[in-house]
């Protein structure tokens, strides 16, 4: 009798747990939509792109929002939002015209108000945005499809700045979204991009759901990076991050996601072996590793001695021991980066060669007196870890006496801040890395802005660099504002203020049913299509 | 009893404050600044000050502790810097998935430790009591992420039952909720039926030579039933403390397999808090972990009571 009992009880459970699994087959197969499923590089905590300038943010940010101008895969802009710009004979106002059938993902029209208000609001937080409001006098709208911008002078940075691709990225939202402080978040995420956020599945940290904007008009241009047509071609994008990018490419193999934003080079040889996937980058010109300078204490204090680590360092030493692969790095003297319309190596030659000689000498000449060079060294991201090491050989192979100190990224993010002497907490270098996007031309490169206590950590002051960064914003042509990129590359290499140390990128992983995927600079999933 | 229950909630009161105090001062001095983290690498300095005086950064300690503590009491257990939602909310969703994990995990664990235990008590010193034993030693040397990449090997990649990754809402049907289980499940419960198996034999083992086994023995009780009702119920005791502590490890640490596993519980939630600075989500997550801890320990104490006559508070 108990026997019996026991094995209707087993057949029971058996049976049970048979049901219970077979259910999950049928819960997919009833799913008709196309779903993207991605793994991005980081979860989604903030949701507001002028509030922060996370890059993953950002991300997001191009998911729901829309620019009034685009760059494309050059570094050209483009129209977006925008329909016409017309200019006056004297340069001082700029009369920019939207065009037709934008709404917001609430059904509300995109008007010129909403367009001015946000443009204010980035514009009191963002650099590059300060910038340019500083030639504005006045910006209103003057019907519901046409904003004026009023000038105090001529200059070519309404379009560049509108049109800036990395964060903070100028987005467009509705007047009472961006009505909210700069230093409050927003509390709606509604923008009139080709997605809409899903507030409802939104798990912070853990996944974000998008969904297809039926009302999105796309321009009729071909899509080209940032610009051109956005049509979104999936029902809804699911991003999921998972923090283990060999278990990511696992899942990729079983077909229980379709991309993964960036893949390790180490990792892709298990993209390989799977057979499953194939790998492109988002972003061609990929980021830029840089090494900061605290210029405010002994030794960097010097420029000679700054410049004596433009002769010591190489970039493929700090390439090889990071990225390994040389089909993901590229070495590049160019600061505005190579392939894009600031790209120049003028004034470089015979710098980043790992010339200890001549190293040796400017250290000679500048009286070094073996003071200490508090090196930060970030552990817990992992294509930043080996940086700091390389750094720290090559320093110490012309002399440099160098106490490299080890911690968590988020640890050096709050010391950098710090004035103090290295001795009481402060540091004298970091090692760090930037989206080209961030660095395309003089303005966005926040590196570059040497404007004393209003610069970055690091607080390089050179009235020289400002100027010349001034002159950039003036320039209303491109052969002008080249021209002066030349001069503040040269002026670098008197007083630098940061050193470049190569480009590189990790390149996405799509499974093969996935097909086109732009490479506009950051990941979108407009264009994108789920066979 | 009822004196005694309550003795013991009112003494877990001062524990958790001690806890709060400690915790609340630990994360003040660890280098890192959560503003800093928020405005992200292109904020200016002015940026990050005006973050960190609207997150209340720049107020003192005491007054910091103080609201904290205030709002404690009242149930608030404050706004995640990072998420912008409260601590609460952030808890609630991130404990079905370990609760869930945790819980499977027991279940796969006595299941298995429980008879493997007292089978290798029965039958010691032969060739079964041998395996049990060696299974216990590997089960305890090898590393739970090395277990969790063989079986994702072997039954993801290779076999294609089970999903690879990721956790799906007990909400969204019990089929997926289980499949996302399993194996993780089965890679946390080795370590725990090496311990509790071997735990289970050295009591039962005890037990075994007593007495009253004899008897029950000699008046004739089926073998299954001296085990059972006689040996098991009088070793239960450690039995049941261990898989106390077991299940208070699970709540609290699954971190590695929770990233092995990508599933969203508290344990990813405490290392991206962590890595982050989230104060308010680091303190109430610790703060829950002891509660749960004390909570264990007062219901382990507690069972005592039934499974040993003898023993009255």
């Amino acid at each position: 009798m108990f026997n019996v009992k026991r094995r209707r009880v087993l057949a029971g459970v058996a049976t049970s747990l048979a049901l219970v699994l077979g259910t999950q087959g049928l819960g997919t197969a009833a799913q008709a939509e196309t779903n993207l499923k991605v793994v991005p590089h980081s979860g989604l905590k903030i949701l507001d792109p002028i509030w922060t300038t996370a890059y993953i943010t950002r991300n997001h940010g191009y998911m729901i929002y829309d620019t009034l101008f685009a760059m494309d895969m050059d570094g050209n802009v483009h129209p977006q939002m925008v329909d016409s710009v017309e200019r006056s004979a004297d340069g001082l106002t700029v009369t920019i015209t939207l065009r037709d059938g934008m709404t917001w993902h609430d059904g509300a029209p995109v008007t010129a108000t909403d367009t001015v208000a946000s443009i204010k609001r980035w514009g009191g937080k963002d650099a590059m945005g300060q910038k340019m409001m500083s030639f504005v006098d006045d910006l209103s709208a003057a019907d519901d499809k046409t904003m004026v911008f009023k000038l105090n002078a001529p200059t070519g940075l309404v379009e560049l700045a509108l049109a800036k691709p990395s964060s903070n990225v100028p987005f467009m939202m509705p007047a009472r979204i961006a009505a909210t402080p700069g230093d409050e978040q927003i509390a709606e995420y509604i923008g009139s991009g080709p997605f809409m956020f899903n507030n409802e599945e939104w798990e912070p940290g853990v996944k974000v759901v998008y969904d297809k904007f039926d009302a999105y008009v796309p321009r009729d241009e071909p899509t080209n990076g940032f610009a051109g047509a956005k049509v979104a071609k999936v029902d809804r994008v699911t991003w999921t991050p998972n923090r283990d990018i060999q278990q990511a490419i696992n899942a990729l193999n079983a077909g229980e996601i379709d991309i993964i934003e960036s893949t390790p080079p180490d990792l892709l040889p298990l993209v390989e072996e799977g057979g499953e996937a194939y790998t492109q980058s988002p972003n061609l010109s990929g980021l830029q590793y840089t090494f900061r300078f605290n210029v405010l204490h002994p030794p960097f204090d010097n420029p000679k001695i700054r410049q004596a680590l433009l002769y010591a360092f190489n970039q493929e030493d700090f390439l090889e021991a990071t990225i390994g692969d040389p089909n993901y790095f590229q070495v590049c003297k160019a600061m505005f980066i190579c392939g894009l319309p600031f790209e120049t190596d003028a004034h470089m030659d015979g710098l980043l060669e790992s010339n200890f000689a001549k190293a040796k000498e400017l250290l000679a000449e500048a009286g070094y007196d073996g003071t200490p060079v508090v090196l930060m060294h970030s552990t817990n991201v992992p294509v930043l870890t080996n940086l700091a090491p390389v750094a720290k050989d090559l320093m110490e192979a012309i002399g440099l006496n160098v106490d490299m100190q080890s911690m968590d990224w988020s640890t050096l993010v709050a010391r950098r801040s710090k004035k103090d002497a290295p001795a009481d907490g402060g540091w004298n270098a970091f090692l760090t890395a930037w989206d080209a996007g961030d660095l395309f031309n003089p303005l966005a490169m926040a590196f570059l802005n040497a404007s004393c206590d209003k610069a970055l950590f690091g607080w390089p002051c050179d009235e020289q660099i400002e100027k010349l960064r001034d002159d950039f914003a003036r320039a209303t042509s491109f052969d002008e504002q080249k021209a002066i990129v030349e001069a503040l590359q040269a002026r670098w290499v008197e007083y630098p203020t940061h050193i470049h140390l190569g480009q590189w990128n990790t390149p996405s992983t799509l499974r093969n049913n996935v097909t086109g995927y732009l490479s506009a600079g950051v990941p979108v999933f407009w264009n994108v299509e789920k066979n | 009893m009822a004196y005694y229950l309550l003795k013991r909630l009112i003494a877990t009161i001062p524990v958790m404050l001690v806890v709060a105090v400690f915790i609340f001062l630990l994360l003040r001095l660890t280098p890192g600044d959560p503003a800093a983290m928020i405005a992200g690498d292109f904020a200016s300095e002015a940026q990050v000050a005006e973050i960190r005086e609207k997150l209340g950064l720049n107020d003192p300690l005491l007054v910091q502790f103080g609201i904290w503590i205030g709002n404690i009491f009242q149930g608030d257990l404050g706004e995640s810097f990072f998420f912008k939602k409260q601590v609460t909310d952030l808890i609630m969703a991130r404990i079905e998935p370990t609760l869930s994990l945790s819980v499977v995990t027991i279940i796969l664990t006595v299941s298995i430790a429980v008879p493997m235990g007292v089978v290798a008590a029965y039958r010691q010193g032969t060739w079964l009591d041998r395996t049990v034993m060696a299974f216990s030693v590997l089960g305890f040397s090898i590393p739970v992420f090395v277990i969790g990449f063989a079986f994702i090997y072997i039954f993801s990649l290779e076999l294609k039952w089970l999903p690879v990754q990721g956790y799906q809402r007990l909400s969204e049907g019990v089929g997926g909720w289980l499949k996302h289980l399993i194996l993780p499940s089965l890679a946390l419960s080795v370590i725990f039926v090496a311990f509790i198996a071997r735990m289970t034999r050295t009591s039962v083992l005890e037990v075994l030579g007593e007495d009253y086994i004899r008897t029950a023995r000699a008046k004739g009780q089926t073998e299954t039933k001296v085990l059972v009702r006689h040996a098991l119920r009088n070793a239960a005791v450690p039995i049941v403390t261990v898989i106390g502590f077991a299940f208070a490890i699970l709540i609290g640490g699954v971190v590695v397999t929770e990233s092995v596993f990508n599933i969203p519980g508290l344990g990813l939630l405490t290392v991206d808090a962590v890595l982050n600075r989230d104060f308010p989500t680091i303190q109430a997550v610790v703060l829950l972990f002891s509660m749960i801890y004390v909570l264990i320990n007062l219901i382990i104490d507690l069972s005592y009571t039934v499974l040993d006559p003898r023993i009255r508070y």
